[in-house]
């Protein structure tokens, strides 16, 4: 076995060049293991996606579960090793690249390589990403019982869970770039799951189309920044681009377009991809509508992890981007008006679905805007940014916790509607009976997502709303309000569900769905529960040295209260069956309304795509497609038949034709020669 | 006006006028005759030019193989009498002026040019000479020419039973 | 005048394109092949005629004239085996009814 292993490395060593960096001190061992963990998703993809239709359809389940626990123990394991044993030399956690291959070379320098990069944040995501992907093939093996194409959806689930790992470990930004299509990919095959659903594909579409649409910019960042830094690594291009007074940080400073300097424009440009994924204003159009995708989908993908890749890109080109200070703000502001404006639509919303989707995005603008608080003090070309960089953790810190709980409340609403057949609110009421146990769970997270002590979102929130606050009063003030209205939609959720009215249940009567569904709830209810007394602040800094994070009571007083606020408010109006929040929606009225309709955002799109953009650009280009570029081809394809039917005649069989010809040919060519051509 | 001269010009004559003949007369039978006589003609050249062996071989083989085989063929796959069909006249004309277009550039070709003469020591073709060379594996020899051409013509005699065996009847 | 090179190769041309001509307008496959027979003998002649004006110390011309008469009796057996068996499957040996050879 150990020769195997042995010929295996030699081989990958010889003929694919395949550097394997000793500097890991537990050998190479660790090395291959972790590209295990992408690769076992991918191989129940494989496998599955050819096989999984006609051979394995009813083992399908286990066997994806069954990889991707593999994959979870081993990432789990090296996040272990990492934070624990090997990850810290000086008191510093390095920033490792085990494994590492050119796959295409542009120029000396600037290639796209293959590699695995290991650092606090990847080492997180990697370990979370697996763990809630490991919850949601569980919970699945349940609630997707008995689908038609239930292997079908095991292989996206581990397409989705493969892109989403090799997105994480990107050693390069390009790598990255590849691997957020392939996310973009598996996220639309896995909302157009049910495709025979209008709605679905619509959804599937519009999700595919807005991201893409975002990538475009991310796409140009990559562009700008490797023509300024001249490579595409990660840990190259941030080495390059923040030492004092490099020649590439310079050539990007003083290059500059429309009053801002080329570093600012590629760092905004890749934070509009960023915000594509992530679901921020203006491009967070498609996350509502992805909801049409199975609930563990929507639990996996549109809570725990693929939106969050923006946040995460953020982060890893954090020094980058804090080394301007327009992309920062521009980062905070989209980033904290996302945040209320996705919680000021969530309290209007009835499908239980879309508000979690809002929530979802309201969350990941205090996670956005808190990297782009943490950097901003920075001076630039600075070097210095120790003792900053709070947010930094703090977003991090939220990005782990928020996706433990926001999954769980996917995974309850799952449950809830497993349980009614429903998505709307109003056909919900009283299930606390029926579903205890999807109904504690439930209110652990919602307590965890209003930033109630001791739950996992209160120490996450603080540590954002305390980066906020050190950084400009008007942020924190809106993160403050933002957060009473996260309590308050949360629980109107939930008391919409588990009390309120009572609900006739129908009489086909099958529980909470069994083991299977409910091991997951729990499993990140303790989550949710916990997960805050994590010291993250020694593990994820910006620069890797541990810090302190110094807790004030005090200050937690404003956000506790105005959460507990939020809740009681929410209670009053939704407890008992009443007709308050009828009348206070009315006496709203125009506002009520404007925020049911989601701010009619989607009707601006519509209107902007299908009245300015169609009229104006897509007619004119469809008459000249249709005119001029088909005019050419087809004229292109007459010629060619005429010629060929004349042609065709000289194939006549006649033997003495042919003879002619070639007689005529010996002569025309001894002219050529003898006369023309001496 | 010497012998030599005048029996060249009859030969000449005797040759051109009969490969016309044979290339325009309607009845097989004829062409084949005239074939014959231009093939004797052109034995007559080679034995003027003084080349006797190869007049030999040129009435041995053709004279006396290839023609009397396409008399047989004729008579295998031609009713007695029956004359040639006729050709298009158009074929006629572009045909003639195809041939007397290329004939006219080779011999303008031809009265351009000189031939270089060599002043070395000729070699007689005589029997023995052609012997030596044909079977020699020197420089110069033609050996390997002469196995590789009899290898040819054994290939061409099996081909020809080949193609010429009577298909089986296919059993249906 | 003695006749010498020119004289022959004018015979040998002329009787080239004689056969080049009975190739064209025949239409009987026999006549056809004899009219190709014509042209090999021009070329015969053509050979020999170099090898005693131009070359007389080497032998090759006549050699290959020996070999294209051999080669000559090859191809004249094969076609008119060729011939026979067309005429066997269409009762003609008309080169029009063999078009559809071409497929």
């Amino acid at each position: 076995m150990i020769e195997v292993i042995r010929i295996t490395y030699y081989i990958m060593n010889e003929f694919l060049q395949i550097r394997l960096l000793q500097v890991l001190p537990i050998g190479w061992n660790f090395g291959w293991s972790l590209l295990l963990i992408p690769l076992l998703p991918f191989a129940g993809f494989l496998l599955l996606g050819l096989f999984g239709r006609k051979y394995i359809k009813n083992s399908a389940g286990i066997i994806a579960t069954a990889l991707l626990l593999v994959s979870t123990v081993l990432s789990i394991y090296i996040a272990y090793v990492y934070f624990f044993e090997y990850g810290k030399v000086m008191g510093m956690y390095q920033k490792f690249v085990p494994i590492q291959f050119t796959w295409l070379e542009f120029s000396q320098g600037v290639s796209i390589d293959f590699g695995v990069l290991i650092d606090p944040i990847s080492v997180m995501m990697l370990a979370i990403v697996t763990f809630i992907s490991l919850m949601v093939h569980i919970y699945s093996l349940a609630y997707m019982k008995g689908d038609e194409r239930f292997p079908t959806y095991y292989a996206f689930l581990g397409l989705f869970t493969f892109s989403m790992l090799g997105l994480v470990m990107a050693s390069n930004i390009f790598q990255m770039y590849i691997f957020w299509e392939l996310v973009g990919v598996s996220s639309f095959l896995l909302i157009g799951y049910y495709y025979n659903k209008p709605s679905a594909v619509a959804a599937c579409k519009k999700a595919f189309i807005v991201t893409r649409f975002a990538d475009l910019g991310f796409l140009l960042g990559i562009l700008i920044l490797s023509f300024h830094a001249g490579t595409l690594d990660f840990n190259t291009l941030v080495q390059r681009l923040t030492v004092d007074g490099s020649e590439e940080l310079h050539s990007a400073y003083t290059s500059t377009f429309l009053g801002a300097s080329a570093l600012t424009w590629a760092a905004i440009l890749i934070f509009i991809g960023g915000a594509g994924k992530s679901a921020m204003f203006p491009l967070h159009v498609w996350l509502p509508d992805a909801m049409e995708g199975p609930t563990p989908v929507s639990a996996l993908i549109h809570a725990a992890t693929m939106v969050v890749a923006g946040v995460y890109l953020v982060a890893r080109m954090f020094p980058i981007f804090s080394m301007s200070e327009g992309a920062m703000h521009f980062v905070t502001y989209v980033g904290i008006f996302s945040a209320l404006f996705a919680a000021l639509i969530a309290c209007t919303q009835t499908d239980i679905k879309r508000v979690l989707a809002y929530s979802t995005m309201s969350q990941i603008g205090f996670m956005m805007f808190a990297l782009g608080v943490s950097g901003s003090n920075l001076k630039n070309g600075s070097l210095n940014y120790s003792g900053l960089g709070a947010g930094y953790t703090a977003a991090m810190f939220h990005l782990f916790t928020h996706a433990i709980f926001k999954a769980l409340l996917f995974l309850g609403a799952g449950s809830v509607i497993h349980f009614i057949h429903s998505n709307e609110l109003k056909d919900m009421g009283g299930l606390r009976k029926y579903l205890p146990i999807t109904n504690i769970t439930f209110l652990i997270a919602c307590l965890a997502i209003s930033g109630v002590p001791p739950f996992a979102g209160f120490f996450s929130k603080e540590e954002i709303l305390l980066a906020a606050y050190q950084h400009k009063a008007l942020i924190y003030w809106i993160a403050l309000i933002t957060s009473g209205l996260t309590a308050f939609y949360m629980f109107r959720l939930y008391f919409l569900i588990f009390w309120n009215k009572g609900t006739i249940v129908h009489g086909e009567h099958h529980g909470e769905g069994g083991f299977a569904m409910m091991l997951p709830l729990v499993l990140l209810a303790v989550g949710a529960a916990f997960a805050g007394f994590i010291p993250f602040g020694n593990f994820v800094t910006a620069d890797g040295k541990p810090m302190e994070v110094v807790f004030h009571w005090q200050f937690s007083i404003a956000p506790v209260s105005i959460a507990l606020a939020g809740i009681f408010t929410a209670m009053w109006l939704y407890r008992k069956q009443n007709n308050k929040p009828v009348a206070i929606a009315n006496s709203l009225n125009v506002f009520y309304k404007a925020g049911y309709n989601k701010f009619y955002i989607d009707e601006l799109y519509l209107f902007i795509t299908k009245k300015i953009l169609f009229n104006l650009v897509g007619r004119p280009a469809a008459w000249f497609d249709k005119n001029v570029v088909d005019g050419m081809v087809n004229l292109t394809g007459n010629t060619t038949q005429l010629i060929s039917e004349k042609i065709k005649e000289f194939q006549s069989g006649k033997v003495q034709q042919y003879a002619i010809y070639f007689l005529a040919g010996v002569i025309g060519l001894a002219v050529v020669f003898i006369y023309i051509w001496k | 006006m010497s012998g030599s001269t005048i029996i060249f010009y009859m030969l000449a004559a005797l040759t051109l006028v009969s490969g016309i003949l044979a290339v325009t007369t309607r009845q097989i039978f004829r062409a084949a005759i005239f074939l014959l006589f231009s093939l004797i003609g052109i034995a007559g050249l080679y034995f003027w030019m003084q080349y006797d062996f190869v007049a030999a071989v040129q009435i041995v083989v053709y004279v006396g193989g290839i023609t009397v085989l396409i008399i047989f063929s004729i008579f295998l796959t031609q009713q007695a009498g029956e004359l040639l069909p006729k050709q298009k006249i158009g074929r006629l004309l572009y045909s003639a002026l195809a041939a007397f277009c290329g004939f006219a550039l080779t011999m303008v070709q031809l009265c351009q040019h000189t031939f270089k003469t060599t002043t070395e020591q000729p070699i007689l073709p005589t029997v023995s000479n052609i012997g030596d060379r044909m079977l020699s594996v020197e420089e110069n020899g033609f050996a390997l020419p002469f196995e590789v051409v009899s290898i040819l013509l054994l290939a061409a005699m099996i081909g020809c039973i080949v193609i010429a065996l009577r298909s089986k009847p296919t059993t249906a | 005048m003695q006749p010498g090179l020119y004289h022959i190769l004018f015979i040998s041309a002329a009787l080239f394109f004689i056969g080049v001509f009975g190739f064209f307008t025949r239409r009987n496959l026999i006549t056809i092949l004899m009219s190709v027979e014509l042209v090999l003998n021009s070329v015969n002649l053509n050979f020999i005629a170099f090898n005693k004006y131009v070359w007389p110390h080497k032998m090759d011309g006549l050699f290959f004239s020996i070999f294209v008469i051999a080669i000559a009796a090859a191809e004249a057996a094969v076609a008119i085996a060729i011939i026979i068996n067309l005429y066997r499957s269409h009762q003609s040996i008309d080169v029009e009814n063999a078009e559809e050879m071409k497929f």
